[in-house]
């Protein structure tokens, strides 16, 4: 499903955010990716939907070299990735709903069948109720939900997360993951990057530990 | 083709969302394009209402031949049977006295000077075109003819036609030119309004991408924005020129009374005026390509 193989990321200035970084994630999989503060989680999710490319090795994702897509085929490549970032990247001067249409404004779905998708998808986190707010009206918790029903609403193989909880409080962020598992648990493959060892240790879950740009286990 | 139309459609609404959100700005520009297209607009619809003036002016070189008075009409048909057998004449038709009489009453504010003549003091006269316009040609030709008997004059009709024709084709010059730098100006002006949306809206366009919209579904919207921009400065411009040429008219047409004319500036007709919509929409949407092919390629996720 999700390839790395001797991945090395190195910035403008020589310095390097992966050093030569090996694993795989199975279809249906459920990892965190755990580390301190620049240990290169960050890098590392975003090697998978091309938002950077590695500077040597090959990222693979459903057998496809990431790495070496045209710009052109990007939008399809992440057409197939649920993307939820900390800072929730969400348009504030729309409404829940709106923002949880957005991707599905380029979808092939009619707009009944869309708009059907994104109620399903603001169900699942527990934001129906609100799909008239504006995002500002959310709280931190409820923002990070809407960010993943945003994420999850075209329905994709692969969910990838960065920091989502970081900003949240303890029950917040359980809550967020719960979120997680239970799209773990109908098929999807999730990858979370997180700081929080307390918070990982409640699940028992794969963790792929960064140190410095490598993996230490 | 269902999902490709309906992408079109939320585009255009979109665009007519921003112009919306934004109308102030959006009448400026319309005005600030509709001013600067009046003004090649204008200049057109003044060279052809002058063009239809002089539509009647031969602007092909020929010679006026006026016979003596006293010559009668057999030894005019002889004479006009002569020159028809010239291998350098083309065409040569006989305008008798009573006839040019008849033509000079029909002219704009002369019928009341024809009216107040005693007799008809106009000679009978043969119109004649040569093959070739060749000044030396023409001049040779003019001088044969004034050397025959019974000739009392010739007049090369040309000249004064030929300068207007080169006057108004550099007149046309002028207001293609014009045109030109003003088109510039508009795709200047559009590129500028659709930078500043694309820098308002640098988080959207990144979020679309990052969630796999592809660069002609962020683009479209902006498309639209720049061609309905122009349609709007268009529309304005016909506003402008429209306006002008009423109040112009009312002077206009107080001067040409004076002479007995009933000349007015006319507007664009249908086809010039859709014509003038369409190229600003067009150079409005251009205006758009430019700059969203520029600024878009700046935005990337991080």
């Amino acid at each position: 499903m999700i390839s790395f193989s001797s991945v090395v990321k190195r910035y403008p200035g020589g310095q390097e955010g992966l050093k030569g970084v090996s694993f795989a994630i199975e279809a249906g999989e459920f990892a965190f990716v755990a580390g301190h503060s620049g240990a290169g989680k960050s890098t590392l999710l975003k090697l998978i939907p091309a938002i950077e490319r590695p500077s040597s090795g090959a990222v693979l994702v459903n057998g496809q070299n990431v790495g070496a897509l045209k710009r052109a085929a990007l939008p399809y490549l992440r057409r197939n990735l649920g993307l939820v970032f900390q800072d929730q990247k969400l348009l504030y001067d729309r409404s829940v709903y709106d923002n949880v249409m957005l991707p599905l404004a380029f979808s092939e779905l009619g707009g009944r069948e869309a708009a059907r998708r994104a109620r399903a998808a603001l169900e699942k986190v527990g934001l129906l109720a609100r799909e008239k707010a504006n995002p500002i009206q959310l709280s931190g918790g409820e923002q990070q939900r809407l960010a993943i029903a945003r994420a999850v609403v075209n329905r994709p193989s692969v969910l990838i997360a960065d920091e989502p909880t970081a900003s949240l409080d303890a029950e917040s962020a359980a809550a967020i993951l719960e979120i997680f598992a239970d799209f773990n648990k109908v098929g999807v493959t999730v990858l979370v990057a997180s700081h929080d060892e307390a918070l990982i240790g409640r699940f028992a879950k794969r963790v792929l530990r960064l140190a410095g740009g490598s993996l230490v286990q | 083709m269902k999902t490709w139309l309906r992408q079109h459609r939320q585009a255009i609404a979109a665009a007519f969302g921003k112009l919306a959100a934004q109308k102030a700005a959006a009448a400026l520009n319309a005005v600030v394009i509709g001013i600067a297209l009046s003004l090649p607009a204008g200049g057109y619809a003044l060279l052809s209402s002058l063009r239809n003036v002089t539509l009647g002016a031969a602007l092909e070189p020929q010679l006026s031949v006026f016979l003596r008075t006293e010559i009668k009409r057999p030894e005019a048909d002889a004479l006009g049977a002569r020159l028809k057998t010239d291998a350098r004449v083309s065409d040569v038709r006989f305008v008798s006295r009573e006839q040019a009489l008849k033509e000079l009453q029909a002219t704009e504010g002369l019928a009341e000077v024809v009216a107040a003549l005693s007799r008809n003091p106009l000679p009978d006269a043969f119109v004649v075109r040569p093959k070739l316009a060749n000044a030396a040609v023409l001049d040779a030709l003019a001088t044969e003819l004034r050397a025959i008997a019974g000739v009392a004059h010739v007049q090369v009709d040309s000249a004064w036609a030929r300068r207007l024709g080169a006057l108004a084709g550099t007149a046309r010059l002028a207001i293609a030119l014009l045109a030109a730098l003003l088109a510039f100006g508009l795709v200047a002006i559009t590129f500028n309004t659709i930078r500043l949306q694309v820098l308002t809206q640098r988080a959207e366009i990144e979020i679309s991408k990052l969630i796999g919209a592809t660069d002609a579904f962020i683009r479209r919207p902006f498309f639209y924005l720049g061609a309905l921009q122009g349609l709007a400065g268009g529309l304005v411009a016909l506003a402008i020129l429209g306006a002008s040429l009423a109040a112009l008219n009312i002077g206009v047409s107080e001067l040409a009374s004076s002479y007995g004319s009933s000349f007015r500036l006319a507007f664009l007709n249908a086809g010039d005026a859709l014509a003038v919509v369409l190229f600003s929409a067009a150079l409005g949407w251009f205006g758009a390509f430019l700059s969203v092919s520029k600024y878009l390629l700046e935005i990337e996720p991080k």
